[in-house]
């Protein structure tokens, strides 16, 4: 099928189903179609069309006012689970999972940082153990993204504490409705709670929800981690889209406080902003082209995040008197939110929510280290633990 | 802000590949470092030999010429790959100054010189100093009854050409007048980079042949300024390539404290961010040569940006391979420096990457 082609199977579709009626069915529907995501492959939503066709695709239900999946409220399910679940899952998972994933009935978190294991994951202490076809789980997790918005996560947990740490995992999906689940929010600096701790007790996971082999969950997180990189770091495709064109109007906008020094940072902050874009376009056309998320995901994710807090913080300046006024409704009170925005909101929020940006997905820190080892091939850090059993590890 | 309309492939094509692969075995075979470093020392020998295989063995100077004219009908974008390997071998030939500034200016109005520039017969230089960029007022020189007349300094490739275009302000504009490197008084200056001589031109009534009429002539030079920067990005792509490449090859092996010192973390994250910054340069680059070669209506924008932004990391580069290379890296001995002299004399040349910024903050609509 060429571009053209599927111009038109679009325009079939929407002559075929009414872009006012129901919005889940008419999702549902898209997806069947093959038209939620084309790289994906057919009877998965997709119609195994390259990746860069999807931007079309999307544009022609946006114009004709079609109900979208609203994918700011499942960044994880649609950046993180559903790749992992094409790539690892059984053809039965991924009947289960992916259409209601994709719809946006269905929203996932990740459940895999814990109190003990952030930048070393692979340290993690939940427990899951085997129980005649299925898996009982005790443990607690932290920082949570959207945890009280999800039907489902995606797990790590430890299946064999016998064993070094990176071979004693098993991947899963977790059902966030059994009764053993419980949510707590986490406020942040932003004053809102859009993480949360995650208790688990007793947890019961059906063995159908592995994703995997039994202590592959290493290898299967990788792959997760390498596409939230991805997630995060990608994106933007349009010039001025995300955090560089709010600042840009900001400085438009404000002719009173423009300064040669702020000039400068702009300035500069818009070329490193639009380089940033064009690598993203030209890792997108390596993906298009048939190449796998890889540690280069790494490197977009480490430019995002100085970029969304250099931008964020110029912006503060910019605005001079406003930008001492978090002026936002509800202001600093407490809430919940439904998706996670690095971008919405006001001036304040974005500079405090950017502040996380290093640190969620992977460390800059811990980036750089993946680069320097994975794609420059220098030395690892030492590893004192590696080659420990988990259960002997110091702690 | 405008906003870009097509979506340029910023990868290399097989055929591009084929080119890289080509031009690098040539370098590798016959240019050695240490004769880049012999030119500082007043041997410009590599030079010619050096050009002429280029030229003859696989016909890089009409890569940007179309057929018609005598070229290769081929385009910026097999160009730019030309300039990453050379940058990558800081070779001094006059790839940039002739087969793409000369050759822009003279493709506003093609003529037999062209042919002779793309063929690789002649080999031609803008007579402008190396320092004017596209944003920049351009000077010209005068002429009378007895001839053009005048001085011009720090002009890049002047030393290999055999035919000069001089800038002549006439009515209505600038004329760029052909003129023999034989009739004008060539003198070499003791440069920055020294791969890349400079040269002070002094005319004293000389005749040329008209090549871009007065109506035509600004015009011209200004779209082989922007070709020259669009394309200059990729030289320093391959510059900031090598030095991240070789440095990070050394650090794996020399050893201190007991162990490789490319395992310390501050070194890894250093080298991690250039490489970072590196990736970085390789989109914006290909996005200004694909941008040429589509004549896409975006190129001011890509030009600027690309060596805004290139100019810097290859700087950046060759100043993290010397510091990062310990006592060796500030030896005569090790090309490190030879690097470092064509990033920084690239940052300058045809406008610094501030004067690139200055000309987006208008094209961008972020006003000062
Ligand atoms: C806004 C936000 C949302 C998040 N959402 C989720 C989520 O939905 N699901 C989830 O599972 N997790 C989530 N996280 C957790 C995130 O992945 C972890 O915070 C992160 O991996 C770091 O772990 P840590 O907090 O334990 O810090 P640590 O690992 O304790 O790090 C402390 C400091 O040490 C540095 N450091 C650690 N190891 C090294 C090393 N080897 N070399 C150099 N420096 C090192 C780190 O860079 C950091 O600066 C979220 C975090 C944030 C901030």
């Amino acid at each position: 099928m060429n571009l053209d082609e599927l111009r038109r199977r679009v325009q079939e579709f929407l002559g075929a189903h009414d872009p006012a009626g129901d919005p889940v069915a008419f999702l549902r529907a898209r997806y069947d179609a093959g038209l939620a995501w084309v790289h994906f492959p057919e009877g998965r939503g997709g119609l195994d069309l390259p990746r860069a066709w999807q931007a079309e695709v999307d544009a022609i239900f946006t114009a004709a006012g079609a109900p979208d999946n609203k994918p700011h409220t499942n960044g994880i399910g649609l950046g993180m689970a559903a790749p992992t679940i094409l790539a690892f899952g059984t053809p039965d998972q991924q009947d289960r999972f992916l259409r209601p994933l994709w719809t946006g009935e269905e929203i996932w978190c990740q459940l895999f940082s814990e109190p003990g294991a952030g930048s070393d994951l692979a340290a993690v202490a939940t427990r899951a153990v085997r129980d005649g076809d299925g898996w009982v789980v005790n443990g607690q997790k932290v920082w949570t993204s959207g945890a009280h918005n999800a039907a489902f996560a995606i797990l790590v947990a430890r299946t064999d504490p016998g064993v070094p740490k990176h071979r004693g995992l098993t991947y899963f999906v977790c059902p966030m409705t059994d009764p053993g689940v419980e949510v707590r929010p986490l406020r942040q600096i932003t004053g809102e709670a859009e993480f949360n701790e995650v208790f688990l007790t007793d947890v019961r996971i059906p063995d159908s929800f592995r994703l995997g082999a039994e202590g592959d969950g290493w290898r299967v997180a990788t792959a997760t981690l390498n596409n939230e990189r991805v997630a995060i770091g990608g994106g933007a495709v349009a010039r001025e889209a995300g955090m560089v064109g709010i600042v840009a109007d900001a400085w438009r906008a404000h002719p009173e406080r423009r300064t040669p020094e702020l000039h400068d940072r702009m300035l500069r902050l818009w070329v490193d902003s639009e380089v940033a874009r064009l690598t993203g376009r030209r890792l997108g056309q390596r993906l298009a082209a048939g190449a796998q998320p890889g540690p280069e995901g790494s490197a977009m994710k480490l430019t995002f995040a100085r970029l969304a807090q250099q931008l964020s913080g110029l912006e503060l300046e910019i605005l001079g008197e406003e930008g001492l006024r978090y002026t936002s409704e509800p202001g600093w009170t407490m809430r919940r939110p439904d998706r996670v925005d690095f971008t919405g909101r006001d001036a304040v929020y974005r500079y405090l929510r950017a502040k996380g940006n290093s640190i969620e997905g992977g460390t800059s820190e811990i980036l750089r280290n993946v680069v320097a080892e994975r794609v420059l091939g220098l030395p690892s850090e030492p590893r004192v633990d590696k080659d420990l059993p988990w259960k002997d590890m110091p702690r | 802000m405008n906003q870009p309309t097509t979506d340029l492939d910023l990868l290399y094509t097989d055929l591009e590949d084929d080119l890289r692969s080509s031009v690098r075995t040539l370098l590798a075979a016959r240019l050695e470092p240490a004769a880049v470093a012999a030119a500082y020392d007043g041997d410009r020998s590599a030079s010619t030999p050096l050009w002429r295989a280029l030229a003859d063995e696989i016909g890089v100077t009409g890569l940007l010429v179309p057929e018609e004219h005598g070229g290769a009908g081929a385009s910026a974008r097999e160009a730019a790959v030309v300039l990453e390997e050379l940058g990558r071998s800081v070779a001094p030939v006059p790839f940039l100054t002739s087969a793409v500034v000369a050759t822009t200016v003279l493709l506003a109005e093609p003529g037999e010189l062209l042919a002779e520039l793309a063929a690789g017969g002649r080999t031609a230089a803008l007579a402008m100093p190396f320092s004017v960029g596209p944003d920049a007022d351009l000077p010209g020189l005068a002429v009378d009854g007895a001839g053009i007349s005048g001085r011009i300094t720090s002009v890049a490739g002047a030393l290999e050409a055999d035919v000069l275009l001089v800038p002549v302000v006439a009515d209505g504009g600038l004329a760029i007048h052909a003129v023999a490197a034989s009739d004008v008084r060539i003198e070499p200056v003791v440069s920055l980079d020294m791969s890349r001589q400079l040269a002070d031109l002094t005319l004293a009534g000389v005749r040329g042949e008209v090549v871009v009429g007065a109506g035509a002539g600004e015009e011209a030079v200004r779209r082989g300024l922007l070709a020259g920067a669009a394309l200059m990005a990729s030289e320093q792509l391959g510059v900031a390539q090598w030095c991240l490449t070789t440095t990070v090859a050394y650090l794996k092996e020399r050893r201190q404290f007991g162990r490789v010192v490319g395992g310390f973390q501050a070194l890894k994250h250093r080298l991690a961010d250039l490489y970072v910054e590196v990736e970085s340069a390789t989109a914006a680059a290909r996005y200004a040569a694909a941008a040429l070669a589509a004549g896409d209506p975006d190129l001011p924008v890509a030009a600027r940006l690309a060596q805004a932004y290139c100019g810097e990391v290859a700087v950046r580069a060759a100043e993290e391979a010397i510091q990062l290379h310990g006592g060796i890296g500030m030896t005569w001995e090790h090309p490190a420096h030879l690097y470092l002299k064509r990033a920084k004399a690239d940052q300058i040349a045809l406008g610094t990457s501030g004067a690139h910024r200055a000309a987006l903050a208008t094209l961008v609509d972020l006003p000062g």
